[in-house]
Protein backbone atom coordinates (compact mmCIF):
# COMPACT_ATOMS: atom_id res chain seq x y z
CA UNK A 1 0.00 0.00 0.00
CA UNK A 2 1.39 3.39 -0.85
CA UNK A 3 2.04 5.62 2.08
CA UNK A 4 0.22 8.89 2.35
CA UNK A 5 1.88 11.40 4.64
CA UNK A 6 -0.73 13.93 5.56
CA UNK A 7 1.28 16.79 7.06
CA UNK A 8 -1.52 18.99 8.48
CA UNK A 9 -3.15 15.99 10.13
CA UNK A 10 0.17 14.92 11.62
CA UNK A 11 0.86 18.39 12.99
CA UNK A 12 -2.63 18.47 14.48
CA UNK A 13 -2.06 15.05 15.98
CA UNK A 14 1.23 16.17 17.55
CA UNK A 15 -0.29 19.25 19.13
CA UNK A 16 -3.30 17.35 20.45
CA UNK A 17 -1.19 14.46 21.73
CA UNK A 18 1.15 16.76 23.64
CA UNK A 19 -1.83 18.61 25.13
CA UNK A 20 -3.48 15.34 26.19
CA UNK A 21 -0.35 13.91 27.83
CA UNK A 22 0.60 17.12 29.65
CA UNK A 23 -2.96 17.54 30.92
CA UNK A 24 -3.16 13.86 31.95
CA UNK A 25 0.07 14.18 33.94
CA UNK A 26 -1.33 17.27 35.61
CA UNK A 27 -4.53 15.37 36.51
CA UNK A 28 -2.55 12.72 38.38
CA UNK A 29 0.02 15.05 39.96
CA UNK A 30 -1.72 18.33 40.79
CA UNK A 31 -2.28 19.14 44.45
CA UNK A 32 -5.49 21.04 43.86
CA UNK A 33 -8.44 18.73 43.40
CA UNK A 34 -10.54 21.27 41.48
CA UNK A 35 -7.64 21.86 39.10
CA UNK A 36 -7.49 18.11 38.52
CA UNK A 37 -11.12 18.19 37.36
CA UNK A 38 -10.36 21.13 35.06
CA UNK A 39 -7.27 19.44 33.57
CA UNK A 40 -9.49 16.41 33.01
CA UNK A 41 -11.58 18.64 30.71
CA UNK A 42 -8.45 19.22 28.58
CA UNK A 43 -7.78 15.46 28.41
CA UNK A 44 -11.35 14.64 27.43
CA UNK A 45 -11.52 17.49 24.91
CA UNK A 46 -8.24 16.38 23.37
CA UNK A 47 -9.52 12.81 23.05
CA UNK A 48 -12.60 14.22 21.30
CA UNK A 49 -10.30 16.08 18.89
CA UNK A 50 -8.47 12.79 18.21
CA UNK A 51 -11.84 11.23 17.29
CA UNK A 52 -12.43 14.06 14.83
CA UNK A 53 -8.95 13.46 13.39
CA UNK A 54 -9.95 9.81 12.96
CA UNK A 55 -13.12 10.98 11.19
CA UNK A 56 -15.41 9.59 13.86
CA UNK A 57 -17.61 12.65 14.14
CA UNK A 58 -20.50 11.05 15.98
CA UNK A 59 -18.27 9.57 18.70
CA UNK A 60 -16.57 12.97 19.05
CA UNK A 61 -19.89 14.77 19.52
CA UNK A 62 -21.03 12.19 22.06
CA UNK A 63 -17.67 12.52 23.83
CA UNK A 64 -18.13 16.28 24.17
CA UNK A 65 -21.77 16.03 25.23
CA UNK A 66 -21.47 13.17 27.71
CA UNK A 67 -17.99 13.63 29.14
CA UNK A 68 -17.46 17.38 29.20
CA UNK A 69 -21.13 18.23 29.49
CA UNK A 70 -22.16 15.71 32.11
CA UNK A 71 -19.36 13.70 33.72
CA UNK A 72 -17.08 16.63 34.55
CA UNK A 73 -20.03 18.46 36.10
CA UNK A 74 -20.74 15.30 38.10
CA UNK A 75 -17.11 15.29 39.29
CA UNK A 76 -17.32 18.93 40.33
CA UNK A 77 -20.49 18.12 42.28
CA UNK A 78 -18.70 15.17 43.87
CA UNK A 79 -15.82 17.44 44.91
CA UNK A 80 -18.28 19.98 46.30
CA UNK A 81 -20.37 17.46 48.23
CA UNK A 82 -17.35 15.78 49.80
CA UNK A 83 -16.25 19.25 50.97
CA UNK A 84 -12.75 19.07 49.59
CA UNK A 85 -10.86 22.10 50.84
CA UNK A 86 -10.16 24.57 48.04
CA UNK A 87 -6.50 25.26 47.38
CA UNK A 88 -3.51 22.98 47.73
CA UNK A 89 -3.65 19.69 49.61
CA UNK A 90 -0.42 17.89 50.31
CA UNK A 91 -1.83 14.44 51.05
CA UNK A 92 -3.56 13.67 47.74
CA UNK A 93 -0.81 11.27 46.68
CA UNK A 94 0.25 8.23 48.68
CA UNK A 95 3.99 8.72 49.21
CA UNK A 96 4.84 5.06 49.79
CA UNK A 97 2.81 3.85 46.80
CA UNK A 98 4.23 6.50 44.52
CA UNK A 99 7.52 4.87 43.55
CA UNK A 100 5.83 1.52 42.96
CA UNK A 101 3.13 3.19 40.89
CA UNK A 102 5.69 4.96 38.72
CA UNK A 103 7.61 1.70 38.17
CA UNK A 104 4.38 -0.14 37.30
CA UNK A 105 3.33 2.56 34.84
CA UNK A 106 6.74 2.68 33.14
CA UNK A 107 6.92 -1.11 32.78
CA UNK A 108 3.35 -1.21 31.46
CA UNK A 109 3.96 1.56 28.91
CA UNK A 110 7.15 -0.16 27.75
CA UNK A 111 5.39 -3.48 27.20
CA UNK A 112 2.38 -1.89 25.51
CA UNK A 113 4.42 0.37 23.20
CA UNK A 114 6.72 -2.50 22.27
CA UNK A 115 3.88 -4.88 21.45
CA UNK A 116 1.97 -2.22 19.51
CA UNK A 117 5.00 -1.17 17.49
CA UNK A 118 5.84 -4.81 16.87
CA UNK A 119 2.33 -5.68 15.68
CA UNK A 120 1.40 -2.71 13.49
CA UNK A 121 4.79 -1.59 12.23
CA UNK A 122 3.90 0.85 9.48
CA UNK A 123 0.22 0.27 8.93
CA UNK A 124 -1.54 3.41 7.85
CA UNK A 125 -4.81 4.71 9.11
CA UNK A 126 -7.18 4.55 6.18
CA UNK A 127 -10.83 5.28 6.16
CA UNK A 128 -11.93 2.37 4.01
CA UNK A 129 -14.01 0.67 6.62
CA UNK A 130 -16.27 3.64 7.21
CA UNK A 131 -18.01 3.25 3.88
CA UNK A 132 -19.98 0.33 5.23
CA UNK A 133 -19.21 -2.73 3.18
CA UNK A 134 -15.60 -3.42 4.03
CA UNK A 135 -14.94 -5.96 1.30
CA UNK A 136 -16.26 -3.84 -1.54
CA UNK A 137 -15.13 -0.52 -0.17
CA UNK A 138 -12.96 1.94 -2.03
CA UNK A 139 -11.84 5.32 -0.87
CA UNK A 140 -13.35 8.19 -2.76
CA UNK A 141 -9.95 9.21 -4.08
CA UNK A 142 -9.43 5.78 -5.69
CA UNK A 143 -12.39 6.26 -8.02
CA UNK A 144 -11.98 7.64 -11.50
CA UNK A 145 -13.20 11.15 -12.20
CA UNK A 146 -16.43 9.91 -13.81
CA UNK A 147 -17.19 7.57 -10.94
CA UNK A 148 -16.57 10.39 -8.47
CA UNK A 149 -19.04 12.51 -10.37
CA UNK A 150 -21.62 9.72 -10.29
CA UNK A 151 -21.19 9.34 -6.55
CA UNK A 152 -21.52 13.08 -6.03
CA UNK A 153 -24.67 13.15 -8.18
CA UNK A 154 -26.17 10.32 -6.16
CA UNK A 155 -25.30 12.11 -2.95
CA UNK A 156 -26.85 15.31 -4.24
CA UNK A 157 -30.01 13.49 -5.34
CA UNK A 158 -30.37 11.75 -2.01
CA UNK A 159 -29.46 14.92 -0.13
CA UNK A 160 -32.41 16.62 -1.78
CA UNK A 161 -34.65 13.94 -0.32
CA UNK A 162 -33.26 14.61 3.12
CA UNK A 163 -31.22 11.47 3.69
CA UNK A 164 -27.52 10.76 3.35
CA UNK A 165 -25.38 8.12 1.69
CA UNK A 166 -22.71 5.67 2.83
CA UNK A 167 -19.25 7.04 2.12
CA UNK A 168 -20.05 10.57 3.20
CA UNK A 169 -22.67 9.79 5.82
CA UNK A 170 -20.51 8.03 8.37
CA UNK A 171 -22.88 8.75 11.21
CA UNK A 172 -25.46 6.85 9.22
CA UNK A 173 -23.10 3.87 9.06
CA UNK A 174 -22.67 4.01 12.83
CA UNK A 175 -26.39 4.20 13.45
CA UNK A 176 -27.02 1.35 10.99
CA UNK A 177 -24.55 -0.75 12.90
CA UNK A 178 -26.07 0.12 16.29
CA UNK A 179 -29.65 -0.54 15.29
CA UNK A 180 -28.95 -3.59 13.15
CA UNK A 181 -25.94 -5.53 14.45
CA UNK A 182 -25.91 -4.29 18.02
CA UNK A 183 -29.59 -3.76 18.75
CA UNK A 184 -29.74 -6.06 21.77
CA UNK A 185 -26.64 -4.60 23.50
CA UNK A 186 -28.13 -1.16 22.83
CA UNK A 187 -31.34 -2.10 24.62
CA UNK A 188 -29.36 -3.67 27.47
CA UNK A 189 -27.46 -0.36 27.83
CA UNK A 190 -30.74 1.46 28.36
CA UNK A 191 -31.67 -1.00 31.13
CA UNK A 192 -28.19 -0.53 32.62
CA UNK A 193 -28.57 3.25 32.66
CA UNK A 194 -31.95 2.93 34.38
CA UNK A 195 -30.47 0.55 36.96
CA UNK A 196 -27.51 2.88 37.56
CA UNK A 197 -29.86 5.85 37.94
CA UNK A 198 -32.03 4.08 40.51
CA UNK A 199 -28.98 2.63 42.24
CA UNK A 200 -27.27 6.01 42.56
CA UNK A 201 -30.44 7.56 44.01
CA UNK A 202 -30.91 4.73 46.51
CA UNK A 203 -27.26 4.81 47.61
CA UNK A 204 -26.94 8.55 47.95
CA UNK A 205 -30.38 9.26 49.45
CA UNK A 206 -30.35 10.57 52.98
CA UNK A 207 -32.98 8.95 55.20
CA UNK B 1 -1.14 8.92 9.60
CA UNK B 2 0.17 5.75 11.08
CA UNK B 3 -2.11 3.56 13.12
CA UNK B 4 0.73 3.26 15.61
CA UNK B 5 0.78 6.88 16.66
CA UNK B 6 -2.78 6.62 17.95
CA UNK B 7 -2.09 3.31 19.70
CA UNK B 8 1.03 4.70 21.39
CA UNK B 9 -0.83 7.83 22.52
CA UNK B 10 -3.49 5.56 23.95
CA UNK B 11 -0.90 3.39 25.73
CA UNK B 12 0.74 6.43 27.32
CA UNK B 13 -2.62 7.84 28.44
CA UNK B 14 -3.55 4.44 29.86
CA UNK B 15 -0.35 4.23 31.89
CA UNK B 16 -0.76 7.74 33.28
CA UNK B 17 -4.24 6.63 34.35
CA UNK B 18 -2.83 3.47 35.96
CA UNK B 19 -0.37 5.64 37.91
CA UNK B 20 -3.27 7.81 39.07
CA UNK B 21 -5.33 4.82 40.21
CA UNK B 22 -2.39 3.37 42.16
CA UNK B 23 -0.92 6.51 43.69
CA UNK B 24 -3.84 8.79 44.45
CA UNK B 25 -5.49 8.68 47.86
CA UNK B 26 -8.60 10.73 47.17
CA UNK B 27 -11.48 8.59 45.88
CA UNK B 28 -12.74 11.28 43.46
CA UNK B 29 -9.27 11.55 41.91
CA UNK B 30 -9.15 7.78 41.48
CA UNK B 31 -12.47 7.93 39.63
CA UNK B 32 -11.01 10.64 37.35
CA UNK B 33 -8.05 8.36 36.58
CA UNK B 34 -10.47 5.54 35.71
CA UNK B 35 -12.13 7.89 33.22
CA UNK B 36 -8.73 8.41 31.59
CA UNK B 37 -8.26 4.64 31.33
CA UNK B 38 -11.62 4.28 29.60
CA UNK B 39 -10.75 7.12 27.22
CA UNK B 40 -7.47 5.45 26.30
CA UNK B 41 -9.38 2.28 25.43
CA UNK B 42 -11.80 4.33 23.33
CA UNK B 43 -8.96 5.88 21.31
CA UNK B 44 -7.81 2.35 20.50
CA UNK B 45 -11.27 1.22 19.43
CA UNK B 46 -11.87 4.25 17.21
CA UNK B 47 -8.40 3.95 15.65
CA UNK B 48 -9.02 0.28 14.84
CA UNK B 49 -12.44 1.12 13.42
CA UNK B 50 -10.72 2.99 10.57
CA UNK B 51 -9.40 -0.32 9.28
CA UNK B 52 -11.70 -3.05 10.49
CA UNK B 53 -15.22 -1.72 10.27
CA UNK B 54 -17.44 0.61 12.16
CA UNK B 55 -18.03 -1.75 15.10
CA UNK B 56 -15.17 -0.10 16.99
CA UNK B 57 -17.05 3.18 17.07
CA UNK B 58 -20.18 1.42 18.30
CA UNK B 59 -18.21 -0.18 21.13
CA UNK B 60 -16.69 3.22 21.96
CA UNK B 61 -20.21 4.62 22.28
CA UNK B 62 -21.21 1.72 24.55
CA UNK B 63 -18.14 2.35 26.70
CA UNK B 64 -19.04 6.03 27.00
CA UNK B 65 -22.55 5.06 28.17
CA UNK B 66 -21.21 2.52 30.68
CA UNK B 67 -18.65 5.07 31.92
CA UNK B 68 -21.42 7.57 32.57
CA UNK B 69 -23.34 4.98 34.61
CA UNK B 70 -20.17 3.96 36.43
CA UNK B 71 -19.31 7.53 37.45
CA UNK B 72 -22.85 8.11 38.69
CA UNK B 73 -22.85 5.03 40.93
CA UNK B 74 -19.19 5.56 41.91
CA UNK B 75 -19.74 9.11 43.08
CA UNK B 76 -22.86 8.02 44.99
CA UNK B 77 -20.74 5.42 46.82
CA UNK B 78 -18.02 8.00 47.51
CA UNK B 79 -20.67 10.35 48.88
CA UNK B 80 -21.99 7.62 51.17
CA UNK B 81 -18.47 6.85 52.43
CA UNK B 82 -17.93 10.54 53.07
CA UNK B 83 -21.19 10.77 54.99
CA UNK B 84 -20.33 7.78 57.19
CA UNK B 85 -16.67 8.61 57.84
CA UNK B 86 -16.28 12.32 56.93
CA UNK B 87 -13.27 11.35 54.82
CA UNK B 88 -12.74 9.88 51.36
CA UNK B 89 -9.13 8.90 51.96
CA UNK B 90 -8.76 5.43 50.45
CA UNK B 91 -5.86 4.53 52.78
CA UNK B 92 -8.22 4.72 55.75
CA UNK B 93 -10.67 2.23 54.23
CA UNK B 94 -8.84 -0.86 55.45
CA UNK B 95 -11.54 -2.80 57.33
CA UNK B 96 -11.33 -5.65 54.83
CA UNK B 97 -7.59 -6.08 55.33
CA UNK B 98 -6.89 -9.45 56.95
Amino acid sequence: METTFDLPANIAFGVIAVAIIVAAIRVVTTRNIVHAALWLVVVLGGVGAIYILLQAEFVAVVQYLVYIGAIVVLFLFGIMLTRAPLGEMLDLTNRTMRVGAIITAVILVTIMVFSVVDSFRDEEVDFIAYSGDVAAAQTFADLSAEEQETVLDEVAAIGAEGTDLGPVGRTETVSDSIFRDYLIPFEVISALLLAALIGAIVIARRD
Amino acid sequence: MLLNQFLILSAVLFCIGVYGVLARRNAVLVLMSIEMLLNAVNINLVAFSTRWGVSGQVFALFIIAVAAAEVGVGLAIVLLIYRNRTSIDLDELDEMKG
